[in-house]
């Protein structure tokens, strides 16, 4: 018996330890973890290819972090099924530990489509330590890696297996990398870019099957392109997206769309039972609906406020939207809200691009309010926008500034200001 | 961790406090640091706009703490954690508001971005800093700046080196205040 339980040890997970902690310090707290390292930071498992980082310098929260909240950690181990009568989870194994306040926080797994050559060895995907690691146990006797899919973890895979003297083909079914993040003109910027650093771009084509080796068929030796070419490769980084782990929570009463409904209070429908991060279907306060978006800040946000209503502090999730921030291959970009309406003709449309100093601006807006922007290559104010995006501030009557390089809290009107240097 | 034993008795040893002083905080009370922060405010109607809260910034946060070398020679350049913005007539001085909401520890993606929970300030760790840039798409005030030459951040600090900021030190119309507000 444990009075929080927690599954997961990820973004979510220590998210909810920390404002579960604020809050009760005494509490009986249980974290079930499949993964042996529980607190490192995921996304930068792409540093950790490139040998910017190590297992040590990756970890999200230092060692002492499980011990310090005073933390039951389960580590290695799975929860395999909840009784949500009895308040009980089940572990392999058989171990039941019952609880009055559970976390569901069980993340997402990699979508691997179903390929001829999909099981041979030297096909991995790129969202958790244990594929880094096989990955990086393979470098040194291979020379070129096909990646499939040009998301943000195609995109970052690419930049660590360049860094690393690879041969990357980036392989890209729609017809621009990062389309759902950005649009076509940052997109083709962003392909430039991974080209001049040596990678090969590869859009409108998947890879049909995997081929296996000369000699040794069940390492893979290439692929075949949907139009029939073959690339030859020794590895292939499979990054198409991730899809909510709700296998526990299938054949019950909780309610799931594509991943678990949560309200505003990372609630589900059954008492006592909360969900976050990539599981979870929460709010977006773009569309004031509830969506699935798996990002790393979220949740670490949705665990906080998890962890708080858990505890009976209430707290309300604000929600995200669609909202990446980007590094790879020394190209910064801010990407928030929707950058690519279907109808274009709804919107009013702000755009710079100075292409020689790499800097490309759009701001979209609808009924006066700001709905999506790209910023490329100059960071700094993005913030700004993305409060005005968050609390639907109208600002037709400073639309002209918007774009101006004097551009800044200044230039908001005054009441807006006010409201931003009260203490809160 | 603290023993909640400790949380207990400061909470009790507040509440005296406030009893006997209100708001006139004593030392004893300060020294343990639980409940008061500093944080750099601006007064819009006296910001002149001159951007010397800038170049001090500048100055403070360079290796030769020399105005001429840390503008002409010093590689990598020092970069200001203020930011004067103008729109005629208005000016005013942005830095980081150590907000209690902390966006940008939440956002952080590698646990480089914390909150000290005795200070109550935002503090950034340069060593775990991987420049995703997350923290700049979050901070309502715009107040993180990119490193694009070391591929980090940089955020106001502050001055830990000093008693008072070195842009309110420096403020020739005494548009920036350093104020100790209750956390």
């Amino acid at each position: 018996m444990s009075k929080y339980v927690i599954i997961g040890g990820s973004a979510g997970g220590i998210g909810a330890v920390e404002a579960i902690r604020e809050v009760d310090p005494v509490g009986t707290l249980t974290v079930i973890s499949e993964e042996t390292v529980p607190q490192y930071s995921r996304p930068m498992i792409s540093e950790y290819v490139s040998r910017e980082a190590t297992l040590d310098t990756m970890k999200y929260r230092g060692d002492q972090f499980w011990k310090n909240n005073n933390v039951q950690t389960l580590t290695g181990r799975t929860a395999t099924k909840i009784d949500f009568t009895k308040k009980q989870v089940e572990l392999d194994g058989g171990d039941k530990i019952g609880y009055e306040k559970l976390l569901i926080a069980t993340g997402g797994k990699p979508f691997v489509p179903r390929m001829e050559g999909g099981e041979k060895d030297g096909v991995f995907t790129f969202t958790e330590l244990s594929s880094a690691e096989g990955i990086e146990a393979k470098l040194e006797h291979s020379k070129s890696v096909v990646v499939i899919g040009g998301g943000l973890i195609g995109v970052s895979a690419s930049e660590a297996l360049v860094k690393r003297g690879i041969t990357v083909t980036l392989v890209e079914l729609k017809d621009n990398i990062l389309s759902l993040i950005l649009d076509k003109t940052a997109s083709e910027i962003a392909e430039k870019v991974l080209t001049e650093a040596g990678a090969t771009v590869i859009t409108g084509q998947t890879v049909q099957r995997i081929l296996g080796k000369k000699g040794n068929e069940a390492a893979v030796g290439g692929v075949v392109m949907t139009d029939g070419k073959e690339i030859p490769c020794d590895l292939v980084v499979v990054a198409i997206g991730v899809i909510p782990r709700t296998e526990l929570v299938k054949e019950t009463d909780m309610k799931l769309n594509r991943g678990i409904v949560v309200d505003r209070f990372m609630r589900t429908n059954i008492p006592d039972v909360y969900a976050c991060g990539d599981v979870a279907e929460a709010h977006d306060f773009l569309i004031n609906g509830n969506r699935l978006l798996p990002l790393w800040p979220l949740a670490h946000l949705g665990g906080q406020v998890a962890g708080y209503n858990m505890a009976g502090k209430k707290a309300e999730y604000e929600g995200g939207t669609v909202m990446s921030s980007l590094k790879y291959f020394d190209l910064p970009v801010i990407a928030v809200g929707n950058v690519n309406p279907e109808d274009i003709s709804d919107y009013e449309v702000l755009v710079e691009l100075k292409p020689e100093k790499t800097v490309y601006k759009k701001i979209l807006l609808k009924d006066g309010a700001i709905v999506g922007f790209i910023f490329l290559g100059d960071l700094e104010r993005a913030g700004i926008f993305f409060r005005l995006l968050k609390n639907h501030v109208d600002v037709s009557e400073i639309k002209d500034m918007l774009l101006s390089d004097d551009f800044g809290i200044v230039t908001l009107p005054e009441q807006l200001r006010q409201e931003m240097f009260v203490v809160n | 961790m603290i023993h909640w034993s400790v949380y207990l008795f400061r909470n009790v040893y507040k509440r005296v406090c406030w009893l006997f002083y209100g708001n006139r905080l004593p030392y004893a009370y300060r020294l343990w640091g639980a409940n008061t922060m500093k944080r750099v405010s601006v007064k819009e109607e006296a910001c002149i706009g001159c951007g010397l809260c800038q170049v001090y910034c500048t100055v403070e946060h360079s290796k030769s703490k020399d105005p001429i070398k840390a503008y002409r020679r010093e590689q990598p350049r020092p970069i200001s954690r203020v930011r004067v913005e103008t729109n005629k007539p208005q000016s005013i001085s942005i830095r980081c508001q150590q907000c209690k909401n902390t966006p940008c520890v939440t956002a952080c993606l590698t646990g480089a971005m914390t909150l000290d929970k005795e200070t109550g300030l935002v503090v950034h760790d340069a060593e775990k800093c991987i420049g995703c840039w997350t923290c700049i798409m979050v901070c309502p005030y715009g107040a993180i700046k990119p490193d694009t030459l070391s591929k980090i951040v940089v955020k106001c600090d502050l001055c830990p080196d000093r008693e008072v900021p070195a842009c309110v030190a420096n403020c020739p119309n005494e548009a920036l205040v350093c104020e100790e507000v209750t956390q």
